[in-house]
């Protein structure tokens, strides 16, 4: 049986236009100020949401999702607050993946089995754990299968095309396409580094290949969504957040950043 | 550069860049084929006489190894009359052992055709021996540094620049070592195409800890040779420091098939192991994954990081090299707890008993020398790594001690 996620992605292909994948850290601004950004991802648009997992040493972002998991962390969100988040958008929205992403070493101290058990029972469709590499995911892999959860792996410019194959043959649900060289983060161009990885992603698997590389807004989420099967934006949905008055306009920001961003991935 | 046995059957570290349950490379993919890269580079050079040809004439001429050996006998009446002998990294080119690992790097980097060094540095030291190696091989140099360690160790800083490398102070975290790791990570998966990060410590992803290893390991096989030389016989312990531990692995390395030898690392217990304000990662810290490897870190229920707490900001570190994790865990050395106080007890002493003035850093082996010389009396012999000079550290050591005059405002 497909994944709920594999299901969600099917059907926008069907639809001849790209999935559109809103991340947000949990606990931010708070923890149920962060449950209801998530929710505003969904109900602004967004087909998949990650439900970022805060962690003290986010070496893979920038200075956005830094700052982000930092005022996360000082307000004391812990990772049973993340599967609260997780658990409380998909009971108000039952059909839309609600992905983990984090750093590895949470998962390892919080416990391989323990948490893949915990967030399948919280409602979770999988991970994105970007500094687990292939050779290292076994264990993990054999928890979320045993649990019937999807793990994500990430591709970048610099992976080789042997490599690559190896990354999509032991994912599932789709492949992250981390299309620029660098860290999270918006960025004014979309670069050419994206559409070159995504072909040489597809030669490897027939998972669909979703893109993350900075996009924040409507005509960059529509130029992504002429060559990949998925936008996937983060940093900017942060920015909302950080950029807000209070709360309250944070998540009207965040709605209407991810209608707009909706609209964009359906551009002919 | 022979590969050993530590135990029966065990090559370590394995294939997958293992020693025991901890190394390994937890990277992200964008990395994969720069550190692959490096991986292959270093087993290229090391199978190539004319690279260790070339190390070893840079480290006779340039850094002037071989290091001595000084018996410091004044302050050995303070350690229960055992024999201290100090292994003086301090008098190499730069001031610290950390040039031994940065010529090595450099000449890798050379080799894999990348023009641009970045680096982290705690201390300093190992981002003086980077900017240093830069300024002789003509690479760009850019050094990240801890904003809390640019204001304590602010003679290095100018040291650095003055070499001609910008020197990036990092403001996220704790504003220590860790972050300014991760800070030169981020730098790296966005510049990786020109870029060698040149890795200071014996920590991080396959092959770093191992290849660090290897290039400091000249230190035991020195020492190990002046001592039999000196004494007759193999010490009866070597003392070394440990933050990630490089000093460490490099004076260990080649006494690790002497079982008779006892290896004592000394971590830093900053204000005390049983307060908030410690680095001592292998006494009080738990397996986990930092910086790339899996090792022992200072970690909270939820895998994230505790700050962690020096005088030296060398060992303010809450992660430790994986092979120092596995020496621990199969018993073939043991790790000491050594405070601050103890540690600038220690300074005090030896610059004032041998003239001496030892990197605070070095002091924690120091102070670690002093308590084991009196558990063992005064038959014993213990090689100490004094593996850096104490001029960076003036300015801590005279707030310490009060050493400035009080109407020059302390500074």
């Amino acid at each position: 049986m497909a994944s709920k996620l594999s299901a969600v992605l099917a059907a926008a292909k069907s639809e001849h236009r790209a999935a559109l994948i809103g991340y947000l850290p949990a606990g931010f601004p708070t923890i149920d100020g962060g449950i209801a950004a998530v929710k505003a991802l969904i109900e602004g648009g967004c087909d998949v949401v990650e439900v970022g997992l805060p962690h003290s040493d986010p070496v893979l972002d920038g200075p956005t999702i830094q700052t982000a998991d930092d005022i996360a962390l000082r307000g004391g969100v812990r990772i049973k607050d993340v599967l609260r988040t997780v658990a409380e958008a998909t009971t108000a929205h039952p059909g839309t993946p609600v992905l983990v992403m984090t750093y590895w070493n949470p998962v390892d101290r919080y416990g391989v089995a323990r948490f893949a058990a915990e967030l399948a029972a919280a409602g979770g469709a999988g991970v994105i754990l970007p500094d687990l590499p292939v050779e290292e995911s076994d264990e993990w892999r054999k928890a979320a299968g045993e649990h019937g959860l999807d793990t994500v792996f990430v591709v970048a410019p610099s992976s080789k095309d042997p490599r690559l194959a190896e990354v999509t043959a032991a994912g599932s649900g789709f492949v992250y396409a981390a299309a620029v060289m660098g860290v999270t983060g918006t960025r004014a161009a979309v670069g050419n580094l994206a559409e070159d990885l995504v072909a040489r992603t597809r030669a490897t698997t027939d998972l669909p290949v979703c893109v993350g590389l900075g996009v924040s807004n409507a005509d960059q989420a529509a130029q992504v969504a002429a060559f990949a099967d998925g936008v996937i934006v983060g940093s900017a949905f942060v920015q909302r957040i950080l950029d807000a008055a209070d709360d309250d306009a944070g998540l009207a920001a965040v709605r209407e950043l991810a209608a707009e961003l909706a609209e964009g991935v359906r551009r002919r | 550069m022979s590969e050993k046995d530590y135990l029966p059957g065990t090559q370590v570290p394995d294939a997958r860049g293992y020693f025991g349950a901890y190394g390994g490379r937890f990277i992200p993919e964008a990395l994969v084929a720069a550190v692959e890269q490096v991986a292959e580079e270093y087993e290229k050079a090391k199978a190539d006489p004319a690279f260790a040809a070339e190390l070893d004439a840079l480290l006779k001429d340039y850094t002037g190894r071989p290091s001595p050996l000084t018996d410091v006998h004044r302050f050995s009446a303070e350690a229960g009359g055992a024999r201290v002998l100090l292994k003086r990294e301090d008098l190499n080119h730069t001031g610290s052992h950390k040039i031994n690992n940065v010529l090595g790097q450099a000449l890798l980097t050379r080799r894999m055709g990348k023009t641009r060094i970045i680096a982290e540095t705690g201390a300093g030291q190992h981002g003086v021996a980077t900017a240093t190696a830069c300024a002789l091989f003509g690479f760009d140099c850019t050094i990240y540094m801890g904003e809390v360690d640019t204001e304590r160790q602010a003679l290095n800083v100018a040291r650095m620049r003055m070499l001609g490398a910008e020197v990036i102070p990092v403001t996220s975290g704790s504003r220590t070592l860790k972050d300014a790791i991760n800070e030169a990570f981020r730098d790296w998966v966005a510049n990786v195409d020109s870029t060698h990060y040149l890795f200071g410590t014996v920590a991080g992803p396959h092959p770093f800890p191992a290849m660090v290893r290897d290039f400091h390991k000249v230190i035991g096989i020195e020492a190990r040779e002046q001592v039999l030389e000196r004494t007759g016989r193999l010490p009866d312990a070597v003392v070394a420091c440990v933050g990630g531990g490089s000093n460490a692995m490099g004076i260990f390395h080649e006494f690790i098939p002497d079982a008779g030898v006892r290896l004592i690392g000394c971590e830093a217990a900053g204000e005390g192991v049983d307060t908030p304000r410690h680095a001592a990662t292998l006494t009080k810290g738990d397996p986990g994954v930092l910086h790339g490897s899996r090792t022992y870190v200072l970690q909270d229920e939820d895998g994230q990081t505790i700050e962690s707490h020096s005088i030296s900001a060398g060992l303010d570190y809450p992660g430790v090299g994986p092979e120092h994790a596995w020496l621990k865990d199969t018993g073939r050395a043991e790790y000491r707890p050594v405070t601050d106080d103890q540690a600038m007890q220690a300074l005090r002493l030896l610059s004032r008993t041998e003239g001496i003035i030892p990197a605070i850093e070095s002091a924690h082996a120091l102070a670690g020398a002093l308590v084991l010389g009196r558990e063992l009396g005064p038959e014993a012999t213990i090689l100490v790594s004094l593996s850096g000079r104490g001029d960076k550290d003036m300015h801590t050591a005279a707030q310490y001690f009060g050493l400035y005059d009080q109407n020059n405002g302390g500074k």
